[in-house]
């Protein structure tokens, strides 16, 4: 970066295009909109930011993102304990939480197996929902990986890993989205909504 | 690398992905004609996006390519072959992810060339017959190295240029091939390589497709084939195959 630019906007134009999604341009945007804001933004923004990683955690059971271990969804007793719905992501719980539907509790796997990227089982939280199921207390996994082909190595590999302890495995149903053209939908997805059709 | 064309229609297979902005992929391409590239695919993570199901990894896809600048956008795509049979076993999973990785470490975005487009293609349907998946994996792996200029030596010592003799043999990675006992013996580094698997790989590098499905390779002869063919490849790679760690591994948890 040209030295007419001060070491302070360098540096924060390098940090945010280490993030997902940012490139140098988008990085370059945000910096000088900082620039010209209220002092109050920038403020409340690196507060959030040193927050972000000193006042988190991974919760001990779940290994959801929380503040208070165990989270507020472990910790509630309200809700069932004998179902769990496993996800690859935190921010999957919150859609599952949307629903309004599910009363049970959650496993975050924090990724999705990918042998050709390297990502195996002891680089997500699977050794840790097998401990889990193992305590006993669980009767049904739901997995909810996301429906690609990762996702479908991840829910192959937690099947043979969890049936064997005796816990019923299930899978969310597939199939049409709401709102989509059935011309567009590739076969996979019809195929997997013909299978799960029900009687009406 | 895709020609100068601002739109063209290709098929393509899908190497690799990755999630880029709020809802995109960008896809690692293998095509016929235009090399391998990278293009994004936009809203792909949205389920309800037309082209959300068609660019899944190690599917046959009709794409309609823009080029827009620097970037290649995928405008459209049709599924040609989804190899299910892929998306419901896992073994046959981690390998296809094996052929994927191999023909990205193989190749680079000039030189890869239809021949390997058309192998990987095969290879992926014949991972979703009802056969033992490592005769796929073998049979692809000497195939590719034969078209990335590294076919090993099978009928000549590598270090002599004698005509090998119908015996028990070795084999050096380093010389690229088979060396004769006597070979061997003068230089010290090689792995045994026996008669029965020496004829199946000078098959696999003749024989098509059909007449070596035919064949019965016993769980001794597959790890013999799988021992000699995985340590020629990783020392031209010069590392480790991310997707071969996988395999093993599932292999120790069945036992």
């Amino acid at each position: 970066m040209s030295k007419a630019v001060p070491l302070p906007v360098t540096r924060l134009i390098e940090a945010l295009s280490r993030l997902p999604g940012i490139g140098p341009k988008s990085a370059s945007r945000l910096t000088y909109y900082l620039l010209r804001a209220p002092d109050e933004l920038s403020h409340t923004l690196a507060e959030a930011l040193s927050e972000l990683k000193s006042q988190t955690r991974y919760c001990s059971v779940c290994y959801n993102i929380t503040e208070e271990d165990p989270c507020a969804i472990c910790a509630d007793t309200q809700r069932d304990s004998t179902q769990v719905v496993v996800v690859e992501e935190p921010l999957d719980v919150l859609a599952v939480e949307r629903t309004g539907a599910f009363q049970g509790r959650y496993h975050v796997l924090h990724g999705a197996l990918s042998p050709v990227e390297g990502i195996g089982p002891e680089d997500l939280k699977i050794g840790e929902l097998v401990r889990r199921v193992q305590q006993g207390g669980i009767l049904e996994i739901i997995i909810a990986t996301n429906p690609g082909v990762e996702g479908d190595a991840t829910a192959m590999y937690l099947q043979r890993q969890l049936t064997p302890l005796g816990v019923k495995v299930t899978r969310l149903a597939r199939g049409l989205p709401t709102g989509g053209d059935l011309e567009y939908v590739d076969s996979v997805t019809l195929l997997r909504a013909l299978q799960g059709r029900h009687e009406m | 690398m895709p020609k100068a064309e601002r739109v063209f229609r290709t098929e393509a297979i899908v190497l690799r992905r990755q999630d880029i902005g709020e809802a995109d992929r960008l896809l690692l391409l293998l095509t016929p004609d235009h090399g391998k590239f990278r293009a994004v695919a936009h809203g792909t993570r949205k389920p309800a996006a037309r082209k959300t199901g068609h660019v899944e990894l190690f599917t046959l896809v009709d794409m309609l390519i823009r080029r827009r600048g620097e970037w290649y956008v995928v405008a459209q795509a049709e599924t040609k072959n989804a190899f299910l049979l892929l998306r419901e076993d896992l073994v046959r999973n981690t390998y296809a992810n094996h052929l994927a990785e191999l023909l990205d470490r193989f190749t680079s975005d000039q030189d890869s060339s239809r021949a390997e487009f058309d192998l990987l293609a095969r290879a992926l349907g014949w991972l979703c017959e009802d056969l033992d998946p490592r005769t796929a994996a073998r049979y692809y792996e000497i195939r590719l190295l034969a078209l990335a200029g590294f076919a090993p030596s099978l009928h000549y010592c590598s270090v002599g240029q004698e005509p090998l003799e119908p015996q028990d043999q070795f084999f050096s990675v380093a010389d690229g091939g088979v060396i004769c006992p006597d070979h061997y013996f003068e230089q010290a580094h090689g792995m045994p390589i026996s008669l029965t698997a020496l004829k199946v790989l000078r098959h696999m590098q003749t024989q098509p497709w059909d007449a070596i499905k035919a064949l019965h390779i016993n769980t001794p002869l597959h790890l013999e084939l799988e021992r000699l063919t995985l340590a020629y490849i990783t020392y031209l790679l010069e590392q480790r195959l991310q997707s071969v760690e996988f395999l093993r591994r599932l292999r120790r948890e069945e036992l």
